[in-house]
């Protein structure tokens, strides 16, 4: 009972910890923004090395999720016998308003919000931040601002990518393996499209971008310990940052949504 | 004598509920070169990044030319950190950037200095650690003592009034050791710095200081010349100097 008690004590202590460093680091990102345009040339080099070398992964998985949806959506009309014609539609939704979105965050905060901690929590175990410190640079403008930023940017852009060759998955395969004519596909489509719910979609994509830049720097700035400790901040940094994606996934879901 | 320029007092820090630093009194003058000894894990490198406010102090406070460290706003302790340059034990040379591109970075961000200016302070900082020509390596092609010279061509680019060195010739084989510490006294002299270093190698110590202080259980065990330290009968500090495993202080 002891025991329990004291390790939900220790975890609960933990958890407002890491919520209040979190937010702290939010407050000083946002501060740093003073200086943008002092950071520009970090700032390009983030969006470069964070955002358009993740678009060859993003437009892999996104042609497949198209694929699955357009699959698995036919197999769903089947069964309850709803028209073919309809495909479009329910994949465009799908698509544009959950899963290139939600899927193309997930991949980055695996391929990004894991790089940003392993190399942040590197140049922690290693002195390096210190040194940037020692020599009068602030690290949160050095570092931090231009990955977040990064993400905060980047994770949109890629999503409207994701959206645009998703939808190309899910035609190629309505038309092969569905039989569904790429005009009824895309009639169904164009008929269910609406602008806001693409811009809900960005605005979700945004906000996941700042929770993985966010979380991925604020695991890699409080790393400890040598290569053990970067190892286990780059698992938390995507674990933490995969569920709060789902989280405030939902939570838009009934705030943009409703039914 | 003229007023102190670095004034450690009653510094106390700990990590959890290890205590590290119980209490450490140290006051250093212009143009002394200070060496802190004590054995692997007393607090030297902890009491070190105070004095550039790397770390806090839980108690006490460490005081450069008069300004109380804890005290100051971003801008202020800015500026405290551009006077004085710091040699890592690491080395701390950011991977991602070449030689000169490390050396230039506090120079670079400073503002004070056009892109001309920087690149001939470079070449001359490492014409200085005798690394003339390798301003296009990257870190990972240098070897254990080229690092530690790059990174003391980088501590020195601005020319700071102090020089603080966090275990310089720790991971050295002994010839390239020696070499540093030569190249220690040679700046300390040539720039006219105030050096505070760390080590707990006493060949070092005796080399490039003009006054050892030993920590010992978070606190100062003595202060003295080298010859003072050298003919000390304090059982503590003989143990530590002779290396020997037999006395009071016992390996961690």
């Amino acid at each position: 009972m002891d025991y329990g008690l004291h390790l939900i004590g220790r975890h609960g202590v933990n958890f407002v910890t890491k919520l209040g460093g979190l937010f702290v680091l939010l407050g000083k990102f946002l501060a740093s923004l003073r200086e943008i345009q002092r950071s520009s040339g970090l700032i390009f080099e983030q969006l470069y090395d964070l955002g358009v070398k993740s678009l060859p992964l993003i437009v892999i998985i996104s042609i497949f999720v198209g694929a699955v949806s357009a699959w698995q959506a036919a197999y769903q009309f089947k069964f309850i016998g709803a028209p073919l014609r309809y495909l479009g539609q329910a994949v465009g939704k799908a698509v544009v308003i959950e899963l290139a979105p939600v899927l193309s965050s997930l991949v980055f905060a695996g391929r990004v919000g894991a790089g940003v901690t392993a190399e942040l929590g590197t140049m922690r175990v290693t002195e390096q931040i210190d040194a940037l410190e020692s020599m009068g640079i602030s690290p949160i403008r050095y570092l931090v601002m231009p990955r977040v930023l990064a993400c905060l940017l980047m994770v949109p852009f890629l999503v409207i990518f994701a959206n645009f060759v998703a939808i190309i998955g899910g035609l190629v395969v309505s038309m092969v393996g569905v039989n569904v004519s790429s005009e009824t596909f895309l009639n169904g489509f164009r008929s269910s499209f609406k602008l806001v719910d693409l811009i809900n979609g960005l605005i979700k994509a945004g906000v996941f971008g700042l929770i993985i830049g966010i979380v991925g720097c604020y695991e890699g700035f409080n790393t400890r310990g040598g290569a053990q400790g970067v190892g286990k901040a780059t698992t938390t940094s995507v674990v933490i940052s995969s569920v709060l994606i789902l989280i405030f996934n939902f939570v838009f879901a009934l705030l943009l949504f409703r039914i | 004598m003229d007023s102190p320029l670095v004034q450690i007092e009653q510094l106390h820090k700990s990590f959890n509920s290890l205590q590290v630093l119980n209490g450490v009194d140290i006051t250093i003058h212009r143009g002394e070169s200070i060496v802190v000894i004590g054995q692997s894990g007393c607090g030297k490198s902890v009491l070190i990044k105070h004095v550039i406010r790397l770390l806090e102090p839980d108690k006490g406070q460490v005081v450069f030319d008069g300004q109380d460290l804890a005290q100051l706003d971003t801008k202020h302790i800015t500026a405290v950190r551009r006077r004085i340059g710091m040699l890592f034990q690491s080395s701390a040379l950011f991977d991602s950037l070449t030689v000169a591109e490390n050396v230039g970075l506090g120079l670079k961000e400073s503002r004070r200095y056009h892109e001309e200016q920087i690149k001939e302070i470079v070449r001359e900082k490492l014409d200085m650690v005798g690394l003339t020509g390798a301003e296009q390596k990257s870190p990972a092609e240098l070897s254990g003592g080229m690092r530690k010279r790059a990174g003391l061509a980088r501590a020195i680019a601005d020319n700071p009034e102090v020089l603080l060195y966090d275990e310089p010739t720790t991971g050295l084989d002994p010839i390239t050791a020696d070499m540093i510490d030569d190249m220690i006294v040679e700046l300390n002299r040539k720039l006219n710095v105030t050096s505070i270093a760390v080590t707990h190698d006493m060949k070092s110590a005796f080399k490039i200081a003009s006054r050892i202080v030993m920590l010992y259980q978070g606190k100062v065990e003595v202060d003295g010349t080298p010859d003072e330290i050298r003919n000390s009968d304090n059982p503590v500090v003989r143990q530590f100097i002779t290396g020997s495993a037999a006395g009071p202080i016992h390996a961690r």
